[in-house]
C-alpha cells in the first residue's frame, strides 16, 4: 500500500498549516486516518492499547444499518412499481431504489462533511466520525421523493444547530439525525407526511384502489370515529390477517414508510449486532420497547377508537418505533449516559412515543419528537442518578 | 477469618512474556540514579551538591514544603552530577557506586517499646517513608500526618507482574518487622490484602499486627484502590496510607538493622524480553549493560513497572523507585491500512467491536501503537466496566476537565489515583489521557488544600 501511503505524503505540504489548500487540512487528515491507522504510538498513561477506535464503533453501526437499508431499497422499488401496476423483478425494484436512494446519500455526506470540515478547520480538530453514521441515518429517514436540496437544507441545519454550536461530535445535546428530520418535517410539511410523499409514482397512472397512505396515516383517519364505527371497516380490514398493514407485513417491512425504517425484522437484527458487538446499549431498546408496548397496552385496555384499540405489539411494528428504538435512541451521545438513566431514558422515550402519536395524530412522527424531548431531557435524569451517588457519599461521612 | 471480595468489573489484560522461574542472578551496574520525577507531588530540594559522599541510606533531596519526606541514596558512593531539565528543574541525582555498599548508620529500632514519633522519625531518616503513598492525592506520605488505616497491597495482578512468592521469598522476618512499624504509625488498622485465587505467600502469612482482606476476580484486584473501596471507602477529610508488600523487606531492614537497601528480586517480563525470571538489582541501578544481554532494543519500548501504570525507561536508563517489574513491548509506530474496517480476528479488544474476543485466553504480543485519534467522549458506559468502585467515572474526570473543585469532591475524587483509571484508558475508544486527567485533577485539588 506504498503507492497510497506516497500520495498523502506527496499531499501533505499543500494543505499544511503555510500550505496553500490549508482549508483542506481536515479533509486530507480524514482520509489519511482512514486508509492508515495512524502510527501514533503511546506517550503517557497506559502503554498499550484497545484496537478499538471512533472509526471503529461508527463502522460497526453502518454494518447494523445496511440490511434496513438494502431491504428500504427494494421497498422503495416494489412499492413504486406496484403503485403504476407494472410488473417487476425484484432486481428492477432493487435498481430502482437504488437510484433513487444514491443521490439521497451523497447529497446528506456531502453537505453535512462540508460543514464538519469547515469546523475543523476552523477549531483546528480533526473531523470526527459521528457524522459517518448520522449521514447515512438522515435518507434513512427521509421519504423518497424529498427534493435533494432540502435533504441539504436540513442536514446541514442539523450538523449546524443540532451539533457544531454545542462544540461537536461528542458535544451535542440533540441526535443530529433526527434533528435533521424534525427541521424537516416542519421546515416542508407536505414533503414529509399525508398520502403523497411515500411512494415514488412517477412514470405511469396509479392503479384503481391505490392509496399512498402509510398505516399510521391510515389509522389517523380513524380517530374521530368511536370503537367499531363501521366507517373504520375498511382501514382496519387492512390490518387485520391478509391486509395491506398485517402484523407480518408490518414486521417484514412491507408497507410504505420512509426509506429505512419499515422493515422491523432487519432493524432487529442491525439491533442484535449492535448489542452483541457492545456498540449499541440493550439497556436502551428494551426499556425503550417496554416503554412503548406499556402505553399501546394502557391504550389498547381503554381504548375509545380503532388507533388506541391496536393490538401492542402491531402498533411498535409501525412507523418509525423500532428504527427509533435501535438507531437513534442509542445514540450515546445524546441518550442519558449513566447505566440506570438508561432505563429511564428509554422507557420514557417510547412510552412519550406512542402517546404522541396516537394522542396527536397529525404528529404521525411521534418517536421522533419524543426522542428529541428525551435527549433534552437526558442530562436531567442524569444529574438525579449522579446525585443518588453523591448523596450516598456525603451520608457515609454523617455516619462516619 | 478473612473476607474475600469478588471483583467481578475489570480485565485482565494477558501478555507474552510471563517471568520464567528462573533466577538470573544478582545485576549490578557502575552508576545510579534517583529521581524526583517518581515521586509525584515533590518539590526537591537537594541536601547534596555534586562530588558530595553519600552513605546508602543518606537523605539526597527532600520535599521542599514537607522536609520531613526524604529520599534516600540506595547505595553507597559520589554524587556523580546533578542532571536539570528546563528552568533547572533537577530531572536526577546521579550516583557512582562504591564496589562494596557502606551504610549510613541508622540504628536498629526497638520495635518492642518504640513510640509513635519515635517511629515516624525512623521512617523518615532512614528513606523508607518514601515507600508510603497517601490517600487522597497518592503523593509520598508525610509521617507528620494520622493516617485512618494502613493498607499493605499483596496482590499482583497487573499484567505480567510478578510472582510475589518468589519475590518475597525468605524474607519474613522483615516483612514482620515493616508490619510491626507500621501499626505504630496508626491508631486504625494494618489491613493486608491477599489473592485468593493465588497460593497463599509464606512471607504475608500470621503476621502479627495485620487484618487480613481477600480478593478473588479479576484486576484491578491487585490495585490498593480497589481494596480501599471495598473494605473501608475514603471520605472527605480523611487519609490512608498504601503500601506495596514487595517494600515490606525494605522497610522491615530499615528498622531491624537500620540499613536502607531497597534490593529487590525484580521480574523481567514481555515479548521483547530475550530472558524472562528474576534478576536481584538495586533500586535505581542503570539498566544499560542488562538490555544489551537481555532485552532485545530492536524498536523496543521499556517500561519499569506494567504496561498499566509503569513508567517508560530509556535502554541505557535507571530502574525507578519502587519498581519490580521490568517489561519490554515491541513499539507500535507503523501505520496499518484500513485496521478499522477489517475484521480483526488476532486484534485485542476488550469489548467485541473486533473478532478476537473469540479466543479469550490467547495471550497478546501487543505493542504501543495507540491505534486510533483522541476524541471527545462520545462511548458512555464504558469506564464503569472496569472500575470497580462506587463512583462514575466520566463525570468525574468531566469534573476534572472543567476544574470544578466542589464537584469533584463530590464525585469522589479522594477516592482515587491515576493507575485505578489504567484499564479504563486502556479501553477508551475516545483514546482520552484518562491517568493524567487524574493526576492533573488531584494536583490542582492539592494545590486548592494546601
Amino acid at each position: 500500500m506504498k503507492f497510497v501511503q506516497n500520495i498523502f505524503d506527496k499531499t501533505r505540504p499543500l494543505v499544511e498549516k503555510d500550505g496553500k489548500r490549508n482549508i483542506l487540512y481536515p479533509l486530507h487528515n480524514a482520509l489519511e486516518t482512514m486508509a492508515f491507522v495512524p502510527d501514533h504510538t503511546t506517550h503517557s498513561g497506559a502503554h498499550v492499547r484497545d484496537a478499538i477506535d471512533l472509526k471503529r464503533t461508527m463502522v460497526t453501526v453502518i454494518f447494523a444499518m445496511v440490511p434496513a437499508l438494502l431491504f428500504g431499497m427494494w421497498n422503495i422499488g416494489r412499492l413504486h412499481f406496484a403503485a403504476i401496476g407494472e410488473e417487476a423483478t425484484l432486481f428492477d425494484s432493487f435498481l430502482f431504489g437504488a437510484l433513487k436512494m444514491l443521490p439521497l446519500i451523497t447529497v446528506t455526506y456531502a453537505a453535512g462533511l462540508g460543514v464538519e470540515i469547515f469546523f475543523s478547520w476552523k477549531r483546528n480538530h480533526p473531523v470526527n466520525e459521528g457524522f459517518l453514521v448520522s449521514g447515512l441515518l438522515i435518507p434513512m429517514i427521509m421519504p423518497v421523493d424529498t427534493p435533494l436540496w432540502m435533504v441539504a437544507v436540513s442536514t446541514i441545519f442539523a450538523v449546524l444547530i443540532g451539533k457544531e454550536v454545542f462544540g461537536g461530535t461528542g458535544m451535542n445535546l440533540l441526535n443530529p439525525a433526527l434533528t435533521a428530520r424534525a427541521f424537516a418535517f416542519f421546515a416542508y410539511p407536505t414533503w414529509m407526511s399525508g398520502d403523497q410523499v411515500w411512494v415514488n409514482t412517477t412514470g405511469g397512472e396509479t392503479v384503481d384502489g391505490y392509496s399512498g397512505a402509510t398505516a399510521l396515516g391510515d389509522l389517523a383517519t380513524t380517530t374521530g370515529l368511536g370503537l367499531d364505527d363501521p366507517a373504520t371497516d375498511a382501514v382496519m380490514a387492512q390490518f387485520g390477517v391478509g391486509g395491506d398493514y398485517s402484523l407480518m407485513n408490518a414486521f417484514f417491512g412491507l408497507i410504505p414508510g420512509s426509506i429505512g425504517e419499515t422493515s422491523a425484522f432487519l432493524i432487529l437484527l442491525g439491533g442484535l449486532y449492535l448489542v452483541f458487538k457492545g456498540v449499541g446499549s440493550w439497556k436502551i431498546m428494551l426499556s425503550f420497547f417496554i416503554g412503548g408496548f406499556v402505553m399501546a397496552g394502557i391504550f389498547n385496555l381503554f381504548a375509545v377508537n380503532e388507533f388506541m384499540g391496536l393490538n401492542p405489539l402491531h402498533q411498535l411494528m409501525l412507523g418509525g418505533f423500532m428504527f427509533g428504538m435501535v438507531f437513534m435512541a442509542t445514540d450515546p451521545v445524546s441518550a442519558a449516559q449513566t447505566e440506570t438513566g438508561k432505563y429511564i431514558y428509554g422507557f420514557l422515550a417510547g412510552f412519550f412515543g406512542i402517546m404522541i402519536r396516537v394522542f396527536n395524530p397529525a404528529y404521525p412522527e411521534g418517536i421522533m419528537l419524543a426522542i428529541l424531548f428525551m435527549n433534552v431531557m437526558a442530562p436531567l435524569i442524569d444529574y438525579y442518578v449522579v446525585e443518588a451517588n453523591i448523596k450516598r457519599r456525603a451520608k457515609r461521612i454523617v455516619n462516619a | 477469618m478473612s473476607q474475600t471480595f469478588k471483583i467481578r468489573k475489570g480485565y485482565d489484560i494477558k501478555l507474552m512474556g510471563r517471568a520464567s522461574s528462573e533466577d538470573l542472578g544478582q545485576y549490578n551496574a557502575p552508576t545510579y540514579a534517583v529521581s524526583p520525577l517518581d515521586f509525584p507531588g515533590i518539590t526537591p530540594k537537594l541536601a547534596v551538591k555534586a562530588g558530595s559522599k553519600v552513605l546508602a541510606g543518606d537523605t539526597l533531596f527532600f520535599d521542599k514544603d514537607r522536609p520531613e519526606v526524604k529520599i534516600c541514596a540506595p547505595v553507597s558512593g559520589e554524587v556523580a552530577e546533578i542532571k536539570r531539565g528546563a528552568k533547572r528543574k533537577i530531572l536526577a541525582v546521579l550516583l557512582l557506586a562504591d564496589s562494596e555498599t557502606s551504610y549510613a548508620k541508622h540504628g536498629a529500632f526497638d520495635l518492642k517499646n518504640g513510640d509513635r514519633n519515635a517511629a515516624a522519625a525512623h521512617f523518615s531518616n532512614t528513606g523508607v517513608g518514601a515507600f508510603i503513598t497517601t490517600r487522597p492525592y497518592g503523593v509520598a506520605a508525610s509521617m507528620n500526618e494520622q493516617p485512618r488505616d494502613i493498607f499493605v497491597n499483596g496482590i499482583q495482578s497487573g499484567p505480567l507482574n510478578g510472582d510475589l512468592a518468589t519475590q518475597l521469598a525468605f524474607k519474613g522476618e522483615a516483612v514482620q518487622a515493616a508490619i510491626s512499624a507500621l501499626t505504630l504509625m496508626t491508631t486504625g488498622k494494618v489491613f493486608v490484602s491477599q489473592d485468593a485465587d493465588l497460593p497463599e505467600v509464606t512471607e504475608l502469612q500470621g503476621l502479627h499486627g495485620a487484618s487480613y482482606i481477600k480478593f478473588s476476580g479479576r484486576h484491578p484486584k491487585g490495585l490498593v484502590g480497589t481494596q480501599i473501596a471495598k473494605v473501608a471507602p475514603i471520605n472527605k477529610g480523611e487519609v490512608v496510607w498504601t503500601v506495596n508488600a514487595i517494600d515490606l523487606p525494605t522497610i522491615g531492614r530499615a528498622f531491624l538493622s537500620g540499613e536502607y537497601a531497597p534490593e529487590y528480586k525484580v521480574a523481567i517480563t514481555g515479548s521483547k524480553s530475550t530472558n524472562t525470571g528474576y534478576m536481584t538489582m538495586i533500586q535505581g541501578v542503570n539498566l544499560k549493560d542488562f538490555t544489551s544481554k537481555h532485552i532485545d532494543s530492536e524498536n523496543t519500548r521499556l517500561i519499569a513497572g506494567d504496561v498499566l501504570t509503569g513508567t517508560q525507561v530509556a535502554s541505557d536508563g535507571f530502574l525507578s523507585f519502587g519498581k519490580a517489574q521490568l517489561t519490554a513491548i515491541p513499539e507500535g509506530n507503523q501505520t496499518e491500512f484500513f485496521g478499522w474496517v477489517l475484521p480483526g480476528f488476532g486484534k485485542f479488544s476488550t469489548n467485541r467491536a473486533f473478532w478476537g474476543w473469540l479466543f479469550p485466553n490467547r495471550e497478546y504480543d501487543l505493542n504501543t501503537n495507540m491505534h486510533g485519534e483522541e476524541r471527545a467522549f462520545v462511548v458512555s458506559g464504558e469506564y464503569e466496566k472496569f472500575i470497580p468502585m462506587d463512583i462514575f467515572p466520566q463525570q468525574l474526570l468531566r469534573s476534572i476537565l472543567i476544574r470544578d473543585i466542589e464537584k469533584m469532591e463530590q464525585l469522589g475524587i479522594y477516592e482515587v489515583v491515576p493507575e485505578d483509571f489504567a484499564i479504563a484508558e486502556v479501553a477508551c475508544t475516545s483514546k482520552l489521557p484518562l491517568q493524567q486527567i487524574v493526576r492533573d485533577g488531584l494536583n490542582d485539588l492539592r494545590k486548592e488544600m494546601m
